[in-house]
């Protein structure tokens, strides 16, 4: 696949000299649902508006289709943009707002017709055309948007938290629904959320970001799998991270006792985070353990079961289909495959 | 509603001092000397007809320079960090502060035969010109009196335009100036007419200005009712009769100027 858009040595820097991008590098393939995942204030929103043409990088290239399209004003850019919170035009109604770029660019009204019409099928909005936009649930509001964006047929739609504003139900709806729209109409769609999950359900690829720095860039499972350091191990999902060394190759120390573990390259004696995913850590009795602690507190989440567990050095978390009562002392054990050992970063 | 009460100070105060002077002056419009009805009052309006089209037609000279004016400014001001919008504000306000007869006298010095301005011209040959005791004189007095009154209500609404509304203009096709009239236009319309209206109506029944810098050359309807209670002209009736029709042209000029308004910001 070809890239669209590539970001080469992006800075930004605020007048107050905060430095919100450092020399990011990115390269986004055509037709791929890529997500910007990260903390509030990490860049991602920096980045997408970068792309968008809102806002011009203190330094460095953004080139799209091999063009350098820095310094070009977003209404001449073949990307659109679905808002934060929607920004629709409050003085126009659902017809209306989702004609307002074909009215713009001065299309033939039949043309107009006939594109609103497909994206107010696209969204489920037909019948709502002469709707004020302000009489709209939020959901529907949404729809407008990624219409309003869509029915200008953009090479690229950029989407800035879409779904922030929605409760669970509907965002789960409106994620699959966004998948499928992306994937019909073989668009490129960068997406930012906070939201990892959101992340690993919709996206091709995910990338992660902290501090204005990319962490890792790979698919949800390699992110998931094989997260590059503490924070990404950390954002993507749960987990125990514990401070460990490697005194040899497949040896890691951490919590007073040597474990078995397939990771090797370290230095000997290397200090490194050991993460270990909730869900990979097996109850069994404290005698036949390596690893014990007394059960702190049990919370049912559906699912499964989420226990803290206070192993003296280390709070644990554990998800389980079983539990222990509270007070209980139990044991854990960790398969060598589930021990993830990782350098430390350098921040 | 058992809050109701607390509106009755309002309540007694819009009898006493609206309702029943509205009523007095219809009576007074509608009666002669003698105390009975009479239509002759009304009549006699329409011999004044030029003072009456120098009024609206200075006022709406003034309204339209205030807007023209105010709008680039109120924007920019409403765009501008929330703390410096403050300070901007102030400055916007700080003639309002100075008494309004001491700034219109202030333009007479400015303006007058002797005055700074022609001085000013005289040392580089020009001049003097007729500066004070013009048409001219009179609308500069509104605009300057007049224009925070069109800047705040502007600002007021504009400040409440997202920003990322007209990012969307924007991502959406839209230049400046098609961004300017499809969005930000129709988006500050409830300011546009309420502006319109805090200067309008001012000015159409100002007496100062026209006095102070108008001369007897340019009469206006105001002075024309003043003239009527306080000056050597004394008629109360006719008085009454012309600041009747003057309410209703306002009325009208304002029921059409709704119609320009969204629904649901109807000013009067």
């Amino acid at each position: 696949m070809e890239n669209i858009i590539n970001l080469k040595d992006i800075e930004v820097v605020f007048e107050d000299g905060e430095r919100i991008l450092k020399k990011i590098n990115l390269d986004i393939k055509d037709k791929e649902f890529v997500t910007f995942l990260g903390p509030s204030g990490c860049g991602k929103t920096t980045t997408l508006r970068i792309i968008g043409g809102f806002l011009e990088p203190t330094s460095g290239d953004v080139f799209f289709e091999g063009k350098r399209i820095n310094g070009l004003p977003p209404y001449k850019r073949n990307v659109n943009t679905v808002f934060q919170r929607y920004a629709l035009f409050p003085h126009l109604n659902v017809y209306e707002n989702i004609a307002f770029g074909l009215k713009v660019k001065k299309l033939p009204d039949k043309e107009i017709v006939r594109r609103v019409g497909e994206m107010l099928e696209l969204v489920n909005l037909k019948g709502f055309e002469k709707r004020s936009v302000s009489r709209l649930s939020g959901g529907q509001q949404q729809r407008v948007a990624i219409a309003r964006a869509l029915v200008n047929h953009p090479k690229v739609l950029l989407l800035d938290e879409p779904l922030g504003a929605l409760d669970l139900k509907l965002r789960k709806e409106m994620q699959v629904e966004l998948r499928k729209i992306q994937q019909a109409l073989e668009l490129t769609f960068i997406y930012v959320t906070h939201d990892q999950e959101e992340a690993l359900t919709m996206s091709d690829t995910v990338v992660v970001m902290n501090n204005g720095n990319i962490q890792q860039i790979g698919s949800p499972t390699d992110i998931y799998n094989e997260p590059v350091n503490a924070f990404v191990a950390d954002f993507i999902g749960e987990s125990n991270i514990i401070n460990g060394i490697m005194p040899e190759d497949c040896v890691a120390e951490f919590s007073g006792h040597r474990f078995e573990c397939v990771d090797k390259g370290f230095a000997k004696n290397e200090r490194v985070d050991v993460v270990i995913r909730p869900e990979d850590i097996k109850i069994i009795p404290p005698e036949k353990a390596k690893l014990t602690g007394i059960v702190e507190s049990v919370v049912f989440k559906g699912v499964h079961y989420e226990m803290t567990v206070d192993g003296m050095e280390h709070k644990w978390i554990i998800h389980s289909t079983l539990h222990e009562p509270v007070g209980t002392m139990i044991g854990m054990d960790i398969a060598p495959f589930d021990i993830h050992i990782m350098k430390k970063s350098e921040e | 509603m058992k809050t109701k009460w607390v509106s009755a100070p309002y309540l007694v105060w819009m009898t006493v001092f609206i309702a029943v002077p509205l009523l007095m002056i219809a009576v007074f419009a509608f009666t002669s000397n003698d105390g009975g009805f009479t239509i002759k009052n009304i009549q006699d309006v329409g011999q004044y007809a030029n003072i009456f089209f120098r009024s609206i037609w200075l006022s709406v000279i003034a309204t339209a320079i205030c807007l023209v004016m105010a709008y680039p400014v109120s924007f920019i001001l409403s765009r501008m960090e929330k703390h410096r919008q403050a300070t901007m504000l102030m400055i916007v306000m700080l003639p309002m502060w100075m008494n309004f007869l001491l700034r219109t006298y202030a333009w007479m010095t400015l303006l007058g035969n002797n005055g700074v301005i022609n001085h000013l011209l005289g040392l580089i040959g020009i001049g003097p010109l007729k500066l004070i005791n013009t048409s001219g004189a009179v609308v500069l007095g509104m605009v300057y009196n007049y224009l925070p009154f069109m800047i705040l209500p502007l600002y007021s609404v504009m400040v409440k335009i997202d920003k990322s509304v007209i990012e969307a203009a924007s991502d959406l096709g839209c230049g400046s100036f098609a961004t300017l009239f499809r969005v930000i236009v129709p988006l500050s319309l409830p300011g546009i007419t309420s502006g319109i209206t805090m200067v309008f109506v001012p000015a159409i029944s100002t007496f100062i200005i026209s006095r102070m810098l108008g001369g007897g050359s340019n009469l206006l309807i105001g002075d024309l009712i003043e003239m009527q209670f306080l000056g050597n002209a004394y008629n109360p009736h006719l008085g009454a009769a012309i600041s009747l029709v003057l309410m209703v042209i306002i009325l009208v000029i304002m029921t059409v100027m709704n119609q320009f308004s969204p629904d649901d910001q109807v000013l009067i």
